[in-house]
């Protein structure tokens, strides 16, 4: 450790816990900072406080009975989680599922996304210092799509609904209904967050030129979603390997310029309108139809694996599935986005300000349940 | 550069490592475990330019463990999938986190999980379970009084 004798005074490095239990880590992260006075000099994250096993508990469970377990990954966008996860074995199985299904599952992975984003921002102003307002009102916005979702399949938060080979209910007249009226009235409101908070000159100064991230450095990382656009690489899972039906769908990629937190905060602003503009195509073009194929309750893939991954709202999730034969998956990876997106951390917060790491993790806005699953 | 196919793409790397062979029936390339590391130079370069090393998998087979690489690439579009089959007595493998960044932690997870040792890795701990936990927990063998396996089907 370094340590320096001046003439009346004797400073050195210290090591400092921020975490597991904290407000601005989102979850249970525990971050061991060495800091040279308010200067961070050393970052090591430490994780694992909510594992769980899911791969192990997936061994011992069937393909059907794993659908949950998917729900507690990413909770904030547990419907997302389920589109990723049914899309991956049903790519194993070789199933192709109805127009309508596929239809609806935009619907409902884009809603999920908005509500997923809506918690991002809150939570990012909260960390900022805008005491509570930003959060109330991204809340309110996000107890809308809550409702629908509760209408659609009865949960708030872990929705379990979709099923391999399709949906699990029906989008009734009633709900589109709901849809369309919560898609007019969202459209001004991520407009007003423009101007209460996006443009807000403490905002602004509290989070541009904070945790630049080059380009470079996020395709090393491997950081995928809202995190890569705003270094300025436009990639998109939805665009550049569509699944589903979005090869069908207008719909822009926003990128940031300097990959800096304003620039990640920025982007999924800039997605939440996107996501409307997905959903308001999709209800226009909805198909009449059955929402699952026929298939059995119990399924079994032939000896095979497959590597499939979707576009969460925070980044590419992605399922290595092995089968063997048998109703069990043999081996079932998570490649969770958050765990990569975390573990560039460190080279991004050397030399900041202590104030200035809780922006940065704020802005990459990571969900601890996906990374230690 | 134009997207390449899976088989285009194997067929470049078999030409130019003649020691790497293809999975039967897939096109997952199995890799030598000494040859990884050139083969991961070569293919994160132009042409391939492979430059997002998106996951690193553990696969117990009972008499091996596979380690499978996922790999794509954001400029070109198209994606490899890499194996490395490593005996039971002998779990060492090169680590790549020299050349992807984001294997550092995907390795870490490996380690921790299956036991196979990266050397030359720059931190490798146990990254989801305790620091002192003992075994590997997603190895078929593994043991535990407080994990119960459900009866099967």
């Amino acid at each position: 450790m370094d340590a320096t004798q001046t003439k009346d005074m004797y400073t050195e490095e210290f090591l400092i816990n921020m975490g597991p239990q904290h407000p601005s880590t989102h979850g249970v992260l525990s971050l061991e900072l060495k800091l040279d006075g308010e200067t961070i000099r050393g970052c090591t994250p430490h994780i694992g406080y909510l594992h769980r096993s899911m791969e192990k508990i997936a061994e011992n469970r069937t393909f059907t009975q794993f659908i949950p377990f998917t729900d507690r990954l990413d909770y904030v966008a547990s419907m997302n989680n389920n589109l990723g996860y049914v899309m991956a074995v049903e790519k194993l199985l070789n199933l192709e599922i109805s127009e309508r299904a596929k239809y609806i599952r935009v619907i409902i992975a884009e809603l999920n996304r908005i509500a997923s984003h809506l918690i991002a921002t809150g939570t990012f102003a909260q960390d900022l210092g805008a005491f509570a307002t930003p959060l109330f009102y991204c809340f309110r916005e996000r107890e809308k799509i809550v409702e629908i979702f509760d209408q659609i399949c009865g949960n708030r938060l872990t929705y379990n609904y979709m099923r391999i080979g399709g949906v699990m209910a029906d989008l009734s007249g009633e709900i589109i209904e709901k849809i369309k009226e919560f898609i007019e009235y969202m459209r001004p409101k991520i407009d007003d967050y423009d101007e209460l908070i996006t443009y807000n000159v403490i905002f602004l100064a509290r989070s541009k030129h904070i945790g630049v991230l080059s380009k470079e450095m996020a395709i090393n990382y491997s950081v995928t979603g809202p995190n890569l656009r705003g270094s300025g690489v436009k990639w998109d899972l939805r665009k550049d390997e569509p699944y589903l039906v979005y090869d069908k769908l207008e719909f822009d990629v926003p990128v940031g310029e300097n990959g800096d937190a304003w620039d990640r905060y920025k982007v999924r602003i800039e997605e939440m309108r996107q996501s409307l503009r997905i959903i308001e195509q999709a209800i226009e073009s909805l198909p009449q139809g059955d929402v699952t194929v026929k298939v059995g309750r119990v399924h079994k893939p032939s000896v095979s694996e497959t590597y499939f991954r979707t576009e969460n709202p925070r980044g590419e999730l992605g399922f290595y599935i092995v089968g063997d034969g048998s109703v069990y998956p043999y081996r079932l990876k998570i490649r969770s986005p958050s765990f990569s997106n975390l573990a560039v951390l460190p080279e991004l917060v050397k030399d900041i300000k202590v104030a200035d790491i809780v922006c940065v993790l704020g802005s990459f806005d990571v969900l601890m349940g996906e990374i230690d699953r | 550069m134009k997207k390449m196919r899976p088989d285009e793409i194997s067929a470049i790397i078999k030409s130019k490592f003649p020691q790497v062979t293809e999975e039967a029936g897939t096109n997952y390339i199995i890799v030598p475990k000494e040859s990884i590391l050139e083969v991961s130079q070569y293919i994160k370069n132009p042409p391939l330019a492979l430059d997002n090393l998106h996951c690193i998998t553990g696969i117990d087979r009972k008499e091996k463990i596979e380690v499978v690489y996922t790999l794509y690439s954001i400029g070109e579009h198209h994606g490899v999938t890499l194996k490395v089959n490593l005996t039971l007595e002998d779990l060492n493998v090169a680590s790549v986190s020299a050349i992807w960044k984001s294997a550092n932690w995907l390795e870490r997870e490996v380690y921790d999980l299956f036991g196979v040792i990266f050397s030359g890795h720059p931190d490798l701990r146990r990254i989801l379970n305790p620091y002192d936990w003992q075994g590997y927990p997603l190895r078929k063998n593994y043991s535990n009084p407080d994990f119960i396996a459900k009866p099967r089907m």
